[in-house]
């Protein structure tokens, strides 16, 4: 059964808000990559066969979570995929990684625009009042 | 923005006193209408860059600014190395150098009146476009080494264009002190695929014709006429350069407190120009540079040979190629000092006023070309730099008109299929691999380009030669 969406956009004037939500964080990680791919196209109409690992490290929570974001921009820049399902183990300083995706299709996905990369606006990693984590940031597009 | 919290300059000039930490005051061109209509975020980036070390007089916001990366889009700053004056990748952007070239064809509206369709099917094979598109070109290392130190003039050497194009690019077609072992493997590996496409978003490659003149003199300068056919090409460095601004973005923001610099906002991230990090971001960023250079070269090269195609009596000369989004070191004439400045133009474009030795020959009367993108639907314009642009903002203009509204709400407002249909039904030839992203750039989505333009000449930075109109547009 496909994981229930948690993510959504927020308005940005020049580019676009990608925002994810979870009851872990790396729930949160794996949303603010749904959402991202969002900004491309419908993750619906990607299908997850291919995988890609990708590791990262920083310093703290916000600065992973640009980080996982770019490492996704960077693997379908380079090898021209888009991804719709993604695992992620955290613990806000690694990340252990996964995104399964496909080739694009240019008239199947229609992609409507590039993601240039994660940026530090309205970067926010952290819980609600209820505890469910949130992981956002603008995207460049 | 409240206009309350402003002070009244002068004509579309508008001054924010320095309070707190700034160290400069806040300036921004612009009429009342427009500054309304600017987000209070705007006043807030505006009001950061000011605190930053080394600015030198104020910092600008041109008519056009909106909401960016820590400066705001349409930002303008000034730094002295000697002050401890930084360098900031958030200030340059993502696109290193977008930037945007026009050139004349010879050829009259009326001329491709019935070839219209066959030119927009023949640019729009030819012309790599959109995400997933792949150029033709594989760089080797040595390869990719040349073309980060040449740009444009790399590329005439390659066999895309001639040597006559490069008198009309900024730089000469090559900026100067690109350090191409600054730039990562990963944006170098990035633009593999990537050497002469368009890219997406508000990317494009538009015929268009004049439907103006304001400047009779200015126009002839350029070689303009009433209904003459104009090719303008937007994009920039690719993959290569939004690689640089993400691992600069990041290293800046992290290295920021080391060198003591206090942040108002992490999205300001920057480093001392005299610092080991701002000297390598200079480099990297000088080798996007001529990559974009370098592509817009090609993009020019794959467009004259889809114009050879359909109409082969046209000739495609390049007027001139500007860029908006880039940090170039310039002398500048302050309180009737010169000093060599580091001089961030965020979404603004530099305006040479007549008599500038980096003009070229046939401009030094006129001032320079400054290319003005409007949206798809609606007008672009070619303004000139004024002399009195230098001493307003370091010889700056704004770029283009800016979104009204976000890419979310304008895809829920309109659809690609409608949108392209209407344009047609004006005469407008839209193509593009995806109606999403037509709806994302739909000409409602974008702010009024006239009233941008009329401010930035109301407030002497630049003034208008042609309107143009589009007439077909390649979109990514």
């Amino acid at each position: 059964m496909p994981p229930q969406r948690t993510w959504e956009h927020f308005s940005h004037q020049a580019d676009i808000g990608i925002r994810g939500t979870g009851a872990t964080l790396s729930e949160a990680f794996e949303q603010a990559a749904c959402a991202l791919t969002a900004v491309i196209t419908d993750p619906d109409g990607v299908r997850a066969t291919r995988a890609v690992e990708i590791r990262c490290e920083a310093r703290d929570p916000e600065l992973l979570l640009v980080d996982w974001l770019n490492a996704i921009v960077y693997e379908m820049a380079v090898q021209h995929l888009l991804f719709s399902r993604f695992e992620v183990r955290t613990d806000g300083h690694r990340l252990n990684g996964c995104a399964w995706g496909e080739a694009i299709d240019i008239p199947r996905h229609q992609p409507a625009v590039e993601v240039k990369g994660a940026t530090l606006t309205e970067l926010k990693v952290a819980q609600d009042d209820g505890g469910r984590w949130i992981a956002q940031c603008i995207v460049d597009v | 923005m409240d206009l309350s919290r402003l002070e009244r300059v002068a004509n579309n000039e508008w001054r924010i006193n320095p309070v707190g930490a700034m160290r400069v005051p806040g300036i921004i061109y612009a009429d009342a209408d427009l500054i309304r209509g600017m987000d209070d975020k705007v006043y807030e980036q505006i009001t950061n860059v000011a605190t930053l070390p080394g600015i030198i007089k104020a910092s600008y916001a041109m008519p056009d600014a909106h909401w960016g990366y820590g400066f705001p889009i349409g930002g303008v700053a000034a730094f002295d190395a000697a002050l401890g004056g930084v360098v900031s990748a958030g200030g340059v952007g993502f696109d290193i150098s977008c930037g945007v070239r026009s050139l004349t064809t010879g050829l009259t509206r009326s001329d491709i009146e019935t070839h219209k369709d066959s030119l927009a099917d023949a640019l729009f094979a030819a012309i790599p476009a959109g995400l997933g598109s792949t150029g033709t070109i594989r760089l080797n290392d040595r390869g990719m080494q040349a073309m980060l130190t040449g740009g444009a003039r790399w590329a005439v050497s390659q066999g895309y264009g001639y040597q006559d194009d490069l008198q009309y690019i900024e730089e000469y077609g090559c900026m100067a002190g690109a350090l191409a072992e600054e730039v990562s493997q990963q944006a170098k590996r990035r633009q593999r695929d990537e050497m002469g496409t368009l890219g997406s978003g508000n990317h494009y490659l538009e015929v268009q014709h004049v439907i103006e003149i304001y400047d009779r003199n200015a126009a002839r300068a350029f070689a303009l006429h009433k209904n003459d056919i104009v090719v303008s090409i937007h994009c920039g460095s690719r993959g290569l350069g939004h690689q640089i601004g993400t691992e600069f973005l990041k290293s800046m923001a992290i290295a920021a407190h080391q060198y003591g610099i206090e942040l108002p906002d992490r999205e300001l991230a920057c480093a001392p120009i005299n610092s080991p990090l701002g000297e390598s971001y200079l480099g990297a960023m000088r080798a996007g540079i001529n990559c974009a250079l370098a592509n817009r070269q090609i993009l020019t090269h794959l467009a004259r040979r889809a114009f050879e195609r359909i109409l082969p009596r046209a000739e495609l000369s390049v007027l001139y190629d500007v860029s908006h989004n880039t940090c170039k070191q310039e002398e500048h004439v302050v309180e009737g000092k010169p000093m060599r400045l580091f001089v961030h133009r965020k979404g603004a474009t530099r305006a040479l006023g007549p008599g500038h030795a980096d003009l070229p020959e046939a401009f030094r009367e006129s001032g320079q070309p400054v290319l003005i993108g409007g949206s798809m639907g609606t007008a672009s314009y070619i303004l000139a730099g004024l002399p009195q642009s230098e001493q307003r903002c370091f010889a700056s203009a704004c770029h283009g008109a800016g979104r009204a509204m976000s890419r979310r709400k304008a895809s829920k407002q309109w659809h690609g299929r409608q949108v392209i249909d209407d344009l047609s039904a004006r005469g407008i030839l839209i193509r593009s691999h995806s109606y999403r992203g037509v709806a994302e750039e739909a000409p409602g989505a974008y702010k009024d380009v006239d009233a941008v333009v009329d401010a930035a000449e109301n407030a002497g930075l630049a003034r208008k030669v042609v309107k143009l109109a589009p007439v077909i547009c390649v979109k990514g």
